[in-house]
């Protein structure tokens, strides 16, 4: 075994998730938990991550593996520097999130669900964000962008490091 | 009680109860999949809808309370659509090659959909496609046709108490198994085999060697632990294919552990003994049985001839059947010989004339359900009893599985070493001498004895003074330790203050028979005492006869004294083995092996833990020449000139025995020798031998199932465990020498923190010297 991934301050964020729950229920707190494990290991998971997740919460491996795979906002290979999440679900897709796709592959050279050779973006197709009332939409790291034209793609991307 | 009304048919209910059991009870048959009546409510597959006036949809009937009134139809055409609908979905991803498929022929979802389904598929499209896992050496998989139901997760989480299996990703991506390469190493494994509705997880041991159609059913018992778990031998052309649970709520409910479903595989055994043999000038020769019977009673007449009869001794299985039991002390008493005895594992007999007249559970297995307090004593009792813990676990956790889990029975333990348990522990003590710790509960409960008091002593002591229902269980360590016979009267006195029940955990299924038969040195049938005591199997093994009579045992693995019991059995003049295997060891020591039948094929009876008599028949006939043990008994009586020997049937011997009127036996667990007032506890500087007889070695059978022998449990049940921080230097070494008594062995080791400090834990079940005592390891 290699040394615990769990670095203190590590532990001291998820603890603040447990905190908010019933002493009984820590594993409550895996949603949270796994989120600062991703944001640690540069975007995504692994299982050595979610194992000690696991033991940390005092929860059996498997449920952590569960969580880790049905929500789509958990990596479980590595990403780009940017994650850009496009919503392709009804409202977005009424809306012209095709043209927004098309736009993003061509710019990027890349197809969804790849990243860019220098591992500065990643391409992934979502589900309903619940931001329809600005369709088209991405998010990329915790911001939404809404009202999407291919003008203003270029614009959010030339503006990233 | 209330009344509701199914299919016109009107059925008594408790208000609350879920639909699908009223109508079980009412045998209305309702199709479902996730629905299982042992395992929470997943209501997922949605096939049990049915038709409930006044409700506006169709209602999954294993999640409807029922109430006062219902009208429930299953077969109206609102039901018949939902049904339909439901297997039409459940259909698209699911292979339609029940051909090729293992479960064909009694597979839940092709009944169901032959039931309820269309005759065509509108589904045009591919149907996913999911990859085996592989899981280990019991079970198979073909997760293309898993249906969902979450089964077997429900089993492993709520049953099995290892959260092994789960459904990751979601929707079409969904899939049921162990995500990562994982063995699944649950003792009780094998039931998700039987949970699973289709043919997603099978037996591996059985895959595709039968169809359903071809096989005859049989039932049996299991003889391997104290359960006696019933079961279902299933055997096409005189060859038993697999065996599966029979229900059976008072003893093993719906399941079966590993080892009793598996043990069968020992039956095709590369070693079996299929033809009488005898030693003659010192080389083995196969013979007729007339020749070698006719041989076997010379050798053991010369003995008595040439010494005495006390110079014979007669060692059993406590697997072998009561009959078989029966008459092999009846034949060493005809002849007038009392050395017969059963105990091969036990070290301390001090206490054996005062000793309950058999391993008793001191109540039944249900009342373990109920109790709210209880404290285990020198018992890996997960391995050692897979069923009874899984009660245990019942009774300590409401919700099995669930968010809303939590404790209702405080459960304890005292154990040599820091065994793992499948529900939380209130207390325990890890101590390998397990005298100190009963020593400090017993004074904490104010018996008058010198002792030290220690925190964990006095928590379980107050803990089972305020139980209600209660209990105290006794597993091998404490039966098989060198100082039984203090434990078992710190545990009486344990209970007596306390007011706990004393349960033993009987080491084998029929445990409790050879007891009741005498098959003892210093009792006879039903526990009569006997004035001229014979040998203990101790003496008989270390020191050594002139005859032995060996009864379905394989003295240096089965006995504590492995490689001492070899020599000592190499020195006789004779020994006759009635086995059904052949070893390299007995072609050494014995002089006649005669070939016999194993449970499934033989009729007798087994007496199990809670004094359960279960009857059983032969599922196949015996391996070529072999012979059901009591035929061979009988004749062997016959020529011997004992009298009393004519019986044509094993009825014949059970109604002999039923002049005993044992039919509910019962033992006082309290007795046991008195309570000294100072404890005398082996010291030395070397480390302290801990020996458990683990869970794929305890019987010949057992030992020869191959596919157990691949698990996970048989694999770590081997070498030497030592403790982890002390032998931290030896990280990075293949092998260690361990000494023991002069003799070394080199042997692999693992380090754990679960052994304590200063001891080493072994195994049984192999020829690694005598099993406590104590031993230095090296580097080797
Ligand atoms: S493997 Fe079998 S029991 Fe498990 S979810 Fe799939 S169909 Fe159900
Ligand atoms: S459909 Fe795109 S945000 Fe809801
Ligand atoms: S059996 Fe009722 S929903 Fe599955």
């Amino acid at each position: 075994m290699s040394n615990s991934l769990l670095t203190p301050e590590i532990c001291a964020q998820i603890d603040k998730w447990i905190a908010k729950y019933p002493v009984d229920q820590k594993q409550s707190a895996v949603m949270g938990a796994l989120t600062i494990a991703q944001d640690a290991n540069g975007g995504w998971l692994t299982q050595q991550w979610m194992d000690e997740v696991a033991d940390y919460l005092e929860m059996p491996k498997i449920a952590v593996y569960e969580v880790a795979t049905f929500y789509s906002m958990y990596e479980h290979k590595p990403v780009g520097k940017h994650k850009i999440c496009v919503c392709t679900n009804i409202s977005c897709l009424l809306r012209g999130s095709e043209e927004i796709v098309e736009h993003l592959e061509k710019r990027l050279g890349i197809k969804m669900g790849e990243t860019t050779p220098d591992n500065k973006f990643t391409l992934k197709e979502v589900e309903c964000l619940a931001a329809c009332c600005g369709a088209p939409m991405f998010q990329i790291g915790k911001d939404y962008h809404e009202n999407l034209t291919p003008e203003k793609v270029d614009d959010i991307l030339n503006r990233l490091e | 009680m209330i009344t509701i009304e199914i299919d016109g048919k009107s059925c008594q209910a408790e208000s609350g109860q879920m639909l699908i059991d009223v109508a079980d009870a009412a045998g209305i048959d309702i199709p479902r999949f996730c629905y299982h009546k042992k395992l929470s409510v997943a209501a997922s597959c949605r096939m049990c809808l049915v038709d409930v006036e006044k409700a506006p949809k169709p209602l999954p009937a294993c999640a409807t309370p029922v109430m006062n009134g219902m009208v429930v139809r299953t077969r109206s055409d609102k039901a018949r659509a939902a049904q339909k609908a439901v297997m039409e979905f459940l259909l698209i991803n699911h292979p339609l090659d029940c051909p090729i498929c293992d479960q064909g022929g009694e597979c839940e979802l092709q009944d169901i959909a032959v039931g309820y389904g269309s005759d065509v598929a509108r589904f045009q499209e591919l149907k996913r496609i999911v990859p085996d896992k592989n899981l280990g050496s019991l079970i198979s998989t073909e997760m293309t046709r898993c249906i969902h139901c979450t089964r077997c997760v429900r089993f492993s989480a709520e049953i099995a108490g290892v959260r092994e299996m789960g459904a990751t990703g979601r929707g079409e991506n969904m899939r049921i198994g162990t995500y990562i390469e994982n063995t699944i190493d649950s003792e009780l494994s094998g039931n998700m085999v039987d949970v699973c509705p289709v043919g997603a997880l099978t037996s591996k041991p059985f895959r595709f060697t039968a169809r359903a159609w071809e096989l005859q059913q049989r039932d049996s018992v299991s003889p391997h632990d104290a359960v006696g778990a019933n079961l279902h031998f299933h055997v096409r052309r005189n060859q038993v294919m697999r065996a599966v649970p029979k229900e059976n709520e008072a003893v093993n409910e719906v399941w079966l552990a590993d080892r009793d479903r598996y043990s069968y595989l020992a039956l095709q055994a590369d070693d079996r003994l299929t033809a009488p043999m005898i030693k003659k000038d010192g080389v083995w020769q196969t013979v007729e049985w007339e020749t070698a019977l006719k041989f076997a009673v010379k050798s053991l007449h010369d003995v008595s001839c040439q010494h005495t009869s006390a110079q014979l001794g007669a060692l059993a299985s406590s697997t072998s059947t009561l009959e078989e039991l029966y008459l092999l002390q009846k034949l060493m008493r005809g002849m007038n010989c009392q050395n017969i005895d059963h105990r091969v594992r036990q070290a301390d007999f001090s206490d054996q004339d005062v000793a309950p007249l058999f391993p008793y559970l001191g109540q039944s297995l249900s009342d373990l359900e109920q109790l709210d307090t209880a404290l285990i004593i020198g018992s890996n009792l997960r391995k050692e009893q897979p069923l009874i813990n899984q009660r245990l676990r019942k009774a300590t956790l409401a919700d099995r599985g669930l968010i809303s889990e939590h404790v209702k029975a405080n459960m304890m333990a005292i154990n040599p070493a820091d065994y793992d348990f499948n529900y939380p522990l209130k207390a325990k003590i890890t101590d390998p001498s397990l005298i100190k710790a009963l020593a400090s509960v017993a004074k904490a409960l104010g018996a008058d004895i010198q002792a030290e008091s220690c925190e964990n002593g006095q928590l379980i002591a107050e803990t089972l003074k305020n139980g209600q229902n209660k209990t105290l269980l006794i597993g091998q360590f404490v039966q098989n330790h060198q100082q039984a016979s203090v434990l078992k009267s710190l545990i009486s006195t344990i209970g007596k203050l306390s007011g706990s029940k004393i349960g033993y955990l009987a080491e084998s299924g029929n445990a409790a028979g050879a007891h009741l038969m005498g098959v003892l040195p210093h009792r006879g049938v039903s526990g009569k005492a006997i004035e001229n005591k014979g040998l203990n199997a101790q003496q008989m093994l270390t020191e050594g006869l002139k005859g032995y009579l060996l009864l379905g045992l394989e003295p240096e693995l089965d006995s504590r004294f492995g490689a001492t019991a070899l020599e000592t059995l190499k020195k006789a003049q004779c020994v006759v083995s009635l086995t059904a295997f052949k070893t390299p060891a007995m072609l050494e020591y014995a002089t006649v092996l005669l070939p016999i039948a194993l449970f499934p094929e033989t009729s007798g009876t087994y007496i199990n833990g809670e004094g359960r008599w279960q009857a059983f028949n032969g599922a196949v006939s015996p391996a070529g020449e072999a012979r059901p043990a009591w035929k061979v008994l009988r004749v062997l009586a016959n020529l011997l000139q004992v009298d009393g020997f004519e019986y044509a049937s094993t009825d014949d011997i059970r109604s002999e025995i039923g002049s005993f009127h044992l039919e509910t036996p019962i033992a006082d667990n309290s007795q046991c020798n008195p309570l000294p007032n100072t404890f005398e506890i082996p010291t030395s500087n070397e480390l302290q031998r801990i020996t458990e007889m683990p869970i794929y070695a305890v019987d010949a059978m057992i030992r020869r199932a191959g596919a157990l022998q691949k698990t996970t449990d048989a694999q770590k049940s081997t070498g030497i465990v030592l403790n982890a921080q002390q032998f931290a230097h030896l990280q990075g070494h293949d092998k260690i020498d361990v000494s023991q008594n002069g003799q070394t062995f080199e042997l692999t080791f693992r380090l754990e923190e679960t052994v304590p400090q200063n001891c080493a834990l072994m195994f049984g079940g192999q020829m690694l010297g005598n099993w406590d005592g104590f031993l230095t390891v090296g580097e080797s």
